[in-house]
């Protein structure tokens, strides 16, 4: 009897050897590459088709907008019409402050009803943010709008900055409830465990631990609801209105010569009817004069710098922070 | 700092097996010393340290046992732990040569020795040096000195040589001092297996440094083959 | 080197006890005699809604020593240790029976704070989960939790704490680093610290070195024999070597017929890897289970 253990050593692994009589591949490797290279070409030229609207709107506004913008477009208010001159910082004042509005007025409650839905998801009230959540998602901005006048505008008995932050708002929460929502469940439960383990309330699990977790994502959600708010001009016909005599700094200043409170001074401030840059492109691309239209042109022109750069500044941040991570 | 318990577990059964070592060479040398001096006394007492002896060898056994179960020795480690449990059996083997001797003690009474005892107290003396060295070299693991305390196992079949021959003379010259004379004979057997226990110690000194298993005797088969140590 | 012969009268030479070695005990009667019993676990049964998912489990967990659980997976091992500091409490629609002492108080009894089990009894998991924050922020969190705001008090607790949990070296150059900066070991080194900054009695861990190499693993497991000192290890693990190097007492659990988590043996660890009593526990210590 041989011994088997010095066979091991010696011989090499015997495979049989596969006879190839079923299986092979079908001859005609020219014609796989020619497939191969047809469906590449016509992906490469559907995408292109796909980008190209985009390019071409920048390109073109940049085109047109770029020779209307100079200093005095962003620190002046309007000239008279058919003047050549002014500039639209009434507008932008407003995007402003109807912005910072709508933040302050969206992100708690949507913060909030983002964590609820997260963490009881089964419960009635869950069921009914979510869907609700949905449902708002797909209102036009101009029902918002409405509904904002019916109740805000209409029994103040003027139009305001508040009514339309209001408005911006309602069209912002769904965005961010949503992006919350998801951000929150992407954070692993082994972290809200390790600090439940240590003996901390829910509440502070959620608010030190399971926030900053998600915050970039939260963070990118606001952001691109922000842009998106920004730009809508419908809601805003109904609340804000326009006022092409707005300027904060003036009324900032007299308020404080006056010897007003600073809650007075907003309170003023919020009170007033307000431009805002879609708005304002809107009016003046409809009006007969060179100047106006010009003008409307570059503001087109700052509405999309202010989307690109939102997005910009979203993707750095979120980068930068997973490049620490 | 890794296998910091392992390590430490590992020392303690060292020392444990060193200390088995002394009880046996005691025992043997107990009983050598006995026999010249016809100490009854001395020669039941090493019964009694037999027993100890064994019990240690099971403790030391046990110990192994479990140590493999929860560190999960390998390579080195894992030769040592099973050339621990077959020097330990030597060991206990050695023991109970000593107790043979012993027995004999207990069996002459006061009889003439027609062999010179001295020649016996001397291969005890060899034997004894021969296992006390070599396990030191086990514990410290020293593979040269292994190989080397092996040689002198010929010394020792030559001394068992002589003393057979000595106490066949005695035999046929001497008929009456069959009894003791044989008895004689077998202390010198126990003595000269006691050498042999040795070797096997260091075999498996050099087992644990190089993972082969080596049958000394192989080796200097050439040098001591003498008519009369066929038998082994 | 020879030796002399030496003539002597009687040769009742003394030897040293045998101390040193391990001893297996005969019998389990009496195994816990003699320890300070930290946690009793007392005819626990845990219900998923109808089901039951543990069966009538006693078993005492004796004070700074190691306590393995063992079993095959799915047998209900992590749900145990998760009733131990009532973390089980956060699944939905779950059920306890029985009682669970801790220092001879019910954890599970009226009026009793949660929070407080839960400092007291601290948790290390399977995969480690440092907070998004500095490792600094990471250990203080707990002392934070508790009031503890003053500075100076945080940095010696913090550096306490990586000291025990063998990280300190590593780490005290960088301690506004993010704690997800460090390697998978570091990291579950940390989440130690983090546990070990509230000062708790217990520290139970569920798997701790299973999703670390083996370098990092052995780290944490000779960490685990300096804690023990000081605090009551119970470790769940599929890792059968793992429990026999590192533990004191291994607890065996198995599924019985109706699906439930029972426990099947508990012994001191060399016993039940030598020579356990109970043939389902022989079975699956070498390998022959299912």
């Amino acid at each position: 009897m041989e011994n088997t253990l010095s066979n091991l050593s010696k011989s090499s692994a015997i495979i049989p050897s596969l006879e190839r009589h079923y299986i092979h591949a079908k001859n005609g490797y020219k014609r796989r590459k020619t497939i191969n290279l047809l469906m590449l070409s016509m992906t490469g030229l559907l995408s292109l088709m796909a980008i190209v609207p985009l390019f071409w709107i920048i390109g073109y506004v940049f085109y047109k907008g770029g020779q209307f913008i100079n200093l005095d477009f962003f620190i002046q208010t309007p000239r008279p019409m058919g003047i050549v001159g002014g500039g639209v910082l009434h507008s932008i004042e407003g995007t402003i402050i109807m912005t910072i509005i709508s933040a302050l007025i969206a992100i708690p409650p949507g913060i909030m009803a983002a964590f609820y839905a997260a963490y009881y998801p089964n419960t009635p009230l869950g069921v009914a943010l979510r869907f609700g959540t949905d449902v708002l998602s797909g209102v036009p901005s101009i029902v918002v709008g409405i509904f904002c006048y019916a109740l805000f505008v209409k029994p103040v008995g003027h139009y305001s900055a508040l009514a339309g932050g209001i408005a911006l708002a309602i069209l912002m929460l769904p965005t961010i409830i949503r992006t919350t929502e998801e951000m929150i469940k992407l954070v692993p439960q082994n972290m809200r465990e390790g600090s439940l383990a240590l003996g901390a309330p829910e509440w502070r699990t959620a608010l030190k631990v399971t926030l900053p977790a998600a915050i970039n994502g939260i963070i990118t959600g606001f952001l691109l609801g922000l842009a998106r708010a920004a730009g809508e001009t419908a809601p805003l016909l109904f609340t804000a209105l326009g006022n092409d005599r707005f300027e904060a700094g003036r009324m900032i200043q007299s308020g404080l010569h006056g010897g007003q409170s600073i809650f007075k001074i907003i309170g003023n401030i919020l009170s007033q009817p307000v431009d805002s840059l879609p708005l304002t492109l809107y009016k003046y691309a409809q009006q007969p004069f060179a100047e106006r239209v010009n003008q409307s042109w570059a503001v087109a022109l700052v509405l999309i710098c202010f989307v690109l750069f939102t997005n910009i500044i979203a993707r750095i941040w979120v980068q930068s922070r997973t490049g620490k991570r | 700092m890794v296998r910091q318990v392992m390590d430490r577990e590992v020392s303690k059964l060292k020392n444990e097996v060193l200390l088995l070592g002394s009880m046996a060479e005691e025992a043997v040398l107990s009983a050598v010393n006995a026999l010249y001096l016809r100490n009854h006394v001395t020669a039941r007492q090493i019964f009694i340290s037999d027993q100890e002896i064994n019990k240690r060898r099971f403790a030391i056994q046990n110990a192994v046992l479990i140590l493999i179960a929860t560190q999960q020795p390998m390579a080195h480690d894992l030769r040592l732990m099973t050339a621990i449990l077959e020097v330990t059996s030597e060991l206990e083997r050695i023991g109970d040569y000593a107790k043979g001797i012993a027995k004999v003690t207990l069996a002459i009474g006061d009889e003439q020795f027609a062999v010179p005892i001295q020649d016996i107290q001397m291969m005890a003396n060899r034997a004894v040096s021969m296992v006390h060295r070599s396990l030191s070299a086990f514990i410290s693991e020293d593979e040269i000195i292994s190989r080397v305390i092996p040689l002198e196992d010929d010394e020792v079949d030559r001394m068992y040589e002589s003393i057979f021959q000595r106490a066949l003379k005695a035999m046929i010259d001497k008929p009456d001092s069959i009894d003791v004379t044989n008895y004689l004979i077998w202390v010198a057997h126990n003595l000269e297996r006691t050498a042999d226990r040795a070797t096997n110690i260091c075999e498996r000194t050099i087992f644990i440094a190089t993972g082969e298993l080596i049958d000394i005797s192989d080796l200097s088969f050439s040098i001591s083959q003498t008519p009369g140590q066929e038998a082994y | 080197m020879e030796i002399s012969i030496e003539t002597r009268e009687n040769t009742s030479v003394k030897y040293p006890s045998l101390v040193s070695l391990p001893v297996l005990p005969i019998s389990n009667k009496g195994l816990l005699d003699g320890f300070e019993i930290k946690m009793e676990i007392l005819n626990l049964s845990v219900f998923y809604n109808k089901f039951r998912a543990l069966n009538e489990i006693s078993v005492k967990i004796p004070t700074n020593r190691i306590t393995a659980i063992i079993g095959p997976s799915g047998c209900g091992k992590s749900t145990l240790l998760r009733s131990l500091n009532r973390m089980n409490d956060l699944t939905p629609k779950i059920h306890i029976e029985g009682e669970i002492k801790l220092d001879a108080k019910n954890i599970y009894g009226k009026g009793v704070d949660i929070v407080d089990v839960r400092r007291r009894v601290g948790m290390v998991f399977q995969r480690p989960n440092p907070f998004p924050m500095s490792i600094f922020e990471n250990v203080a969190y707990g002392p934070r939790l508790y009031g503890i705001s003053n500075r100076m008090l945080l940095d010696e607790i913090v550096e306490t704490s990586l000291v025990k949990a063998a990280l300190w070296d590593e780490v005290k150059d960088k301690l506004n680093q993010s704690g997800m900066t460090i390697s998978g070991g570091q990291q579950q080194r940390l989440c130690i610290a983090r546990a070990l900054a509230v000062e708790p009695e217990i520290i139970l861990m569920d798997e701790p070195a299973s999703a670390l190499d083996p370098v990092a693993t052995i780290k944490i497991e000779e960490l685990m024999q300096t804690l023990k000192t000081n605090y009551t290890i119970v470790i769940v693990t599929h890792n059968m070597q793992q429990a026999a190097r590192v533990s004191d007492f291994t607890a065996f659990m198995m599924i019985n017929q109706e699906r439930a988590g029972t426990l099947v043996e508990f012994g001191a660890t060399p016993q039940i890897f030598t020579n356990p009593k109970n043939r389902q526990t022989e079975d699956y210590v070498t390998g022959r289970f299912g």
